[in-house]
């Protein structure tokens, strides 16, 4: 946001306070994701069911910048950066709570695998997952300091949750192949990776705003050059 | 769509009151039936550029024009001395601040600009009144009343008037000084749907205080600030991403 | 609380106070007005008959009338109007619309104010120069007017100056900007929207223009006039005849100043009925002036 300030105080009080709600959001749903993974390698089911017990105060958390920013759009006609941020924060908002969703649908399944004999120790996944999580914190924090730069990094990186994503697939094809009584638990952590690359595909979708925000330039179906 | 078909054009246009410079070498095309809007700070010279128009400014002393505002289709420039003032006024109306109708009848006041041009027929003055009032969206309210003061009406209707007046003699561009500046919210949203009727007729420059009312009824935009011309772009663009930071500051309330 | 509410009452007091003393000095005014009236009105109401208004001046005070010195201020009157607007809203209407603002236009602004305080008897003497002696004009009724409308001038282009001034910039340039001329803005909207001030302004001159005596005075107009002007209308063509203008006259006040300084008791009382007489024509005009200005500012709200 430019170095200016409002004249109105109160309109930039609401502005910031929006941009402290999705930190605070980000921070939650970061510490989902870690807690969804560890809970899955270490094959702890009570932290699996403290992740979808915060599911719940995420989903409060997206009724309630949503909230603030339909009443800024109509109570303040933001234009020009401030429409761009309000309709960023608006998507990322929207971004955040389905990857909170993302982290419990991962903690739900930790709680099936955790009541079968462990397939194999994970190595693949906590690394996705750690790409995934600093993407979302990197994108977030572009937004908050409108850094082009870092959001185009995070655009960048999406790649590196893809590949990891194929070459834990095809490791776990092998284990399927076998032993068909594999199959049922190495489907599980499929999917399970499978959701992380999803995870990374919002937090690029965040980085696209940002994008959007700081340059006014529409990024989102635009492969990126490395 | 974009239209690139020009009615004006303003080439480093610079004016002085006086010792005062109040335009600082302002360049812009304004595109011909087409709303354009200008925005700025108190002061910052937008109501003196719309005045250079319809050379408003050669009624007081002191005033100098420099550069050039070029009327199309025969490419003049109109604030070339050599130009009659009044030959410009003819051919561009003014839409002022506040509704400033005559102490006259309501045919009078549309029918004076066509007085001024010596035109006596009544069945063509009252065939021009009636199509400027009905231009006006005014017909209706003051047809049982054309003879009665202007002053009876309402201010928005006052207004209207004053817009059907500009129209009654056919004017190529409609001068527009914050027209809606003194009027409430309803009687402004009738204004704003008026013009933009009005532009499928006539080229409309407008000088506005209120940002919202730029964004609602113009193409495009210019950001003046102490004379000079900030940035001038299609309006969609200069409210979702300005390209100048002075402009950004402005629209989005960090100014001061 | 209880200093606030001593403020209050101590500021009440004060506003009591001043109250009261506003009331007395506007009665002290009306007062003085109202024994001036009655005294003139018992004093004068018994010689005002018809009669009085028709007869010539006599020796004798019961015979003696107003109508020389009626008919007398009456043409004088119509030689000041005639001369005052046109040359006074004239000099009002340049000054205001098209004289440019520098230090000329600014010492002619000076002097026109200077020139509303001058004594009339001033004007008196130059009049008695001016048009006396260079222009000869005579002791005429042209000349009386003519002097009465260089004393009023001030008062019209004052008058006319200020209601084109109330017309608001606006309306100037909205005329301006539908292409009008100059000529045009000031035929169809200056002139026509302060009509009632210009002519608020010259009914007040007149009145004020009736009741001067020093001027009229200085230039020798006569104070004993057994005879009525030539006629302005003839019975050959073409029909009017301005040899009145030439004609030697006297005016109301004058033949009250006359009766006054004579030592019969009679004549005093032939002041007083003159003196009503002029009075109520003062007030008539004064009134009418207030009618005029109610009728267009009802007409005209800025």
């Amino acid at each position: 946001m430019p170095e200016k300030r409002h004249i109105s105080t109160q309109y930039e009080r609401e502005l910031q306070e929006i941009k402290e709600n999705i930190i605070y959001m980000g921070a939650l749903v970061e510490q989902s994701i870690q807690k969804s993974i560890k809970a899955l390698v270490i094959r702890d089911s009570e932290m699996a069911r403290q992740v979808e017990i915060a599911d719940d105060q995420l989903d409060s958390l997206d009724v309630a910048i949503e909230d603030k920013c339909i009443r800024l759009l109509a109570l303040r006609q933001p234009a020009a950066i401030d429409l761009r941020f309000i309709t960023t924060a608006i998507k990322i908002n929207a971004h955040l709570e389905r990857i909170g969703d993302m982290a419990a649908n991962i903690a739900e399944k930790a709680i099936i695998l955790n009541q079968e004999p462990a397939l194999k120790p994970y190595i693949d996944i906590p690394r996705m997952a750690e790409v995934a999580s600093l993407m979302i914190k990197e994108s977030l924090d572009a937004f908050v300091t409108e850094n082009l730069e870092l959001a185009n990094k995070v655009r960048r990186d999406d790649e590196i949750v893809d590949n990891l994503n194929d070459q834990t697939f095809r490791e776990l094809l092998t284990f399927m192949m076998e032993d068909h009584r594999n199959i049922h638990r190495a489907m599980i952590i499929s999917q399970i990776s499978k959701t992380i690359e999803r995870i990374s595909d919002h937090a690029k979708g965040i980085a696209d705003m940002v994008v959007f925000m700081i340059t006014g330039k529409n990024v989102r179906h635009e492969s990126i050059s490395h | 769509m974009v239209n690139t078909h020009l009615k004006a054009e303003v080439r480093s246009l610079s004016f002085y009151y006086g010792d005062y410079q109040a335009l600082k070498n302002v360049t812009m095309p304004i595109a011909d039936k087409e709303v354009t809007a200008l925005i700025g700070p108190s002061g910052c010279g937008k109501t003196t550029l719309l005045r250079c128009f319809n050379r408003m400014h050669d009624l007081y002393p002191h005033n100098r024009y420099q550069g050039e505002i070029i009327l199309y289709p025969e490419g003049r420039n109109i604030v070339s001395p050599e130009v009659d003032s009044i030959e410009v006024r003819l051919r561009i109306s003014m839409v002022f601040q506040k509704p400033n109708p005559f102490p006259k009848s309501i045919y009078e006041n549309v029918a004076y600009g066509l007085r001024v041009r010596g035109v006596n027929k009544n069945s063509f003055i009252a065939e021009r009144v009636e199509k400027s009032l009905r231009g006006a969206a005014l017909w209706d309210e003051a047809k049982d009343r054309l003879y009665k003061p202007a002053f009876d009406l309402s201010g928005g209707q006052q207004q209207r008037l004053c817009i059907a007046r500009a129209l009654a003699t056919e004017p190529e561009i409609i001068l527009f000084d914050e027209p809606t500046s003194a009027l409430d919210p309803i009687a402004t949203a009738k204004i704003e749907e008026l013009i933009v009727e009005l532009k499928k007729e006539v080229t409309i420059l407008i000088v506005t205080h209120n940002m919202q009312q730029a964004a609602r009824i113009s193409e495009r935009t210019g950001f003046m600030m102490l004379g000079e011309l900030i940035e001038f772009d299609q309006t969609a663009k200069m409210f979702t991403t300005p390209a100048v930071k002075l402009t950004e500051e402005y629209i989005t309330g960090r100014f001061g | 609380m209880d200093t606030i509410g001593h403020t209050i009452r101590k500021n009440k007091f004060f506003n009591g106070v001043f109250l009261i003393a506003g009331l007395l000095s506007t009665f002290v005014g009306l007062m003085l007005l109202a024994v001036l009236l009655i005294d003139l009105a018992i004093d004068g109401s018994p010689r005002l008959t018809y009669k009085f208004l028709t007869s010539f001046p006599s020796r004798f005070p019961e015979e003696a009338g107003i109508l020389s010195a009626l008919v007398g201020s009456f043409l004088v009157l119509l030689v000041t109007t005639g001369a005052a607007i046109p040359l006074g809203v004239a000099a009002g209407i340049y000054l205001e619309e098209y004289a440019k603002k520098n230090l000329l236009t600014d010492i002619i602004e000076i002097n026109i104010a200077n020139l509303a305080g001058v004594p009339s008897i001033v004007y008196g003497l130059m009049a008695l120069g001016l048009f006396v002696q260079v222009l000869k004009l005579g002791e005429s009724i042209l000349t009386g007017g003519l002097t009465l409308a260089l004393l009023i001038l001030p008062m019209v282009i004052i008058a006319t100056r200020e209601s084109i001034r109330a017309i608001p910039n606006s309306i100037r340039e909205a005329s301006y900007a539908l292409g009008a001329t100059k000529w045009q803005t000031i035929q169809h909207h200056i002139v026509p929207y302060s009509t009632g001030g210009i002519l608020t302004g010259i009914i007040i001159g007149l009145s004020r223009a009736i009741g001067e005596t020093a001027p009229i005075i200085t230039i020798g107009a006569l104070t004993f006039i057994a005879f009525l002007p030539s006629p302005p209308v003839t019975a050959e063509f073409p029909f009017l005849s301005f040899k009145w203008l030439w004609d030697p006259f006297t005016v109301l006040p004058i033949q009250m100043f006359n009766w006054i300084s004579r030592p019969q008791h009679g004549f005093q009382l032939n002041a007083a009925a003159a003196g009503i007489i002029l009075m109520g024509m003062t007030l008539i005009m004064n009134g009418f002036a207030i009618y005029i200005r109610y009728k267009f500012r009802k007409k005209i709200k800025w």
